[in-house]
């Protein structure tokens, strides 16, 4: 499956945004929001990969592999997770270094393109040699 | 408030990271081997060496790589090892990049390993990211790393250097000169 690579900087641009609120605000609603949009960005459903193609038309120049930005979500989502549990605990440092962490990834890959999600596979896989973490095409 | 300031600091910090990376990113550098880069990379384990070098060295040299090792014939002249993952962007450009090169300049090969179904190499050559690419001389020693996407003109670079290069390369004479040799024979 193959992906927009520009649908996918402009999620990681309003991502960008949307933590930084979560962070500025300290909104658990507004993560439990973000989350939901990782969760369904694990399943190539992102609604800002939607809104991007409702706002332009144009065909990309190139296409992309789907699964590493996907693999990214799950681990957006993983961070977005952490955070809200940290927020329903009242344990502040914890949601605030778990969104921190979901921002600078999505910030990476908004202003430099850098996939830190994607690159953390490898290390994972380095750690946990049985795993397995298949995604579906 | 403390928001606003965890907002900018992580802005900051991934500024920081964003432009080492664009400076850092697909260069090639010297391997010297594990011991040197395992101290580079995390200072904790600069003990560890000593008995993982031990058993480095019963599954081959930590500075080689063998055809075995990659389950593929290494280059006449040099050899291009490329690790890859499934979740990796820039594989793709990159193996694009080491095709080009591999056509281009003869004797080069070009072996794509599959990171994942490699962790051995991977830890016996201290691979922390995708791609990372490995110049090999003929006899598989590995002469250069790079971790990122590497520059056409810099993969080129290394192997014209650091690889003797094929008569034709270097002096345009030669293909004549061969000629002039055939016809004699004739």
């Amino acid at each position: 499956m193959r992906t927009d690579p520009r649908a996918l900087r402009f999620g990681a641009a309003l991502t960008t945004v949307i933590l930084a609120l979560v962070l500025v605000t300290g909104s658990a609603w507004l993560l439990a929001a973000q989350a939901v949009v990782f969760a369904l960005g694990t399943i190539g459903r992102s609604p800002y990969s939607l809104l991007f193609k409702a706002l332009v038309k144009s065909a990309p120049k190139e296409t992309e592999d789907a699964r590493p930005p996907r693999f990214a979500q799950a681990v957006g989502l993983v961070f977005a997770v952490a955070g809200l549990a940290g927020y329903a605990a009242g344990i502040t440092p914890l949601a605030m270094v778990a969104t921190a962490a979901a921002l600078l990834a999505a910030f990476l890959n908004a202003a430099f393109g850098f996939c830190l999600g994607c690159e953390m596979y490898l290390l994972i896989r380095r750690l946990l040699p049985a795993a397995k973490m298949e995604v579906s095409q | 408030m403390t928001g606003l300031w965890v907002v900018l600091a992580t802005l900051a910090l991934g500024s920081v990271i964003g432009l080492v990376r664009l400076l850092r990113d697909g260069r090639m550098r010297d391997f010297a081997g594990r011991a040197r880069s395992a101290g580079r990379s995390a200072g904790s384990s600069v003990e560890v060496p000593a008995e993982e070098d031990g058993e480095g060295m019963a599954s081959g040299s930590v500075g080689r790589l063998t055809g075995d090792d990659l389950g593929s014939p290494l280059g006449e002249r040099a050899t291009l090892v490329q690790f890859s993952t499934a979740f990796c962007q820039p594989c793709r450009a990159t193996r694009r990049v080491l095709a080009e090169v591999s056509e281009l300049v003869p004797g080069v090969a070009h072996v794509e390993v599959d990171a994942e179904s490699r962790l051995d190499l991977v830890r016996r050559l201290d691979v922390m990211r995708t791609p990372t690419v490995f110049v090999l001389d003929s006899s598989g020693n590995i002469l250069k790393k790079a971790s990122g996407q590497p520059r056409k003109a810099d993969v080129l670079n290394v192997l014209g250097r650091a690889v003797p290069a094929a008569p034709a390369q270097d002096r345009p004479y030669d293909p004549s000169h061969g000629a002039s040799q055939d016809s004699d024979e004739m």
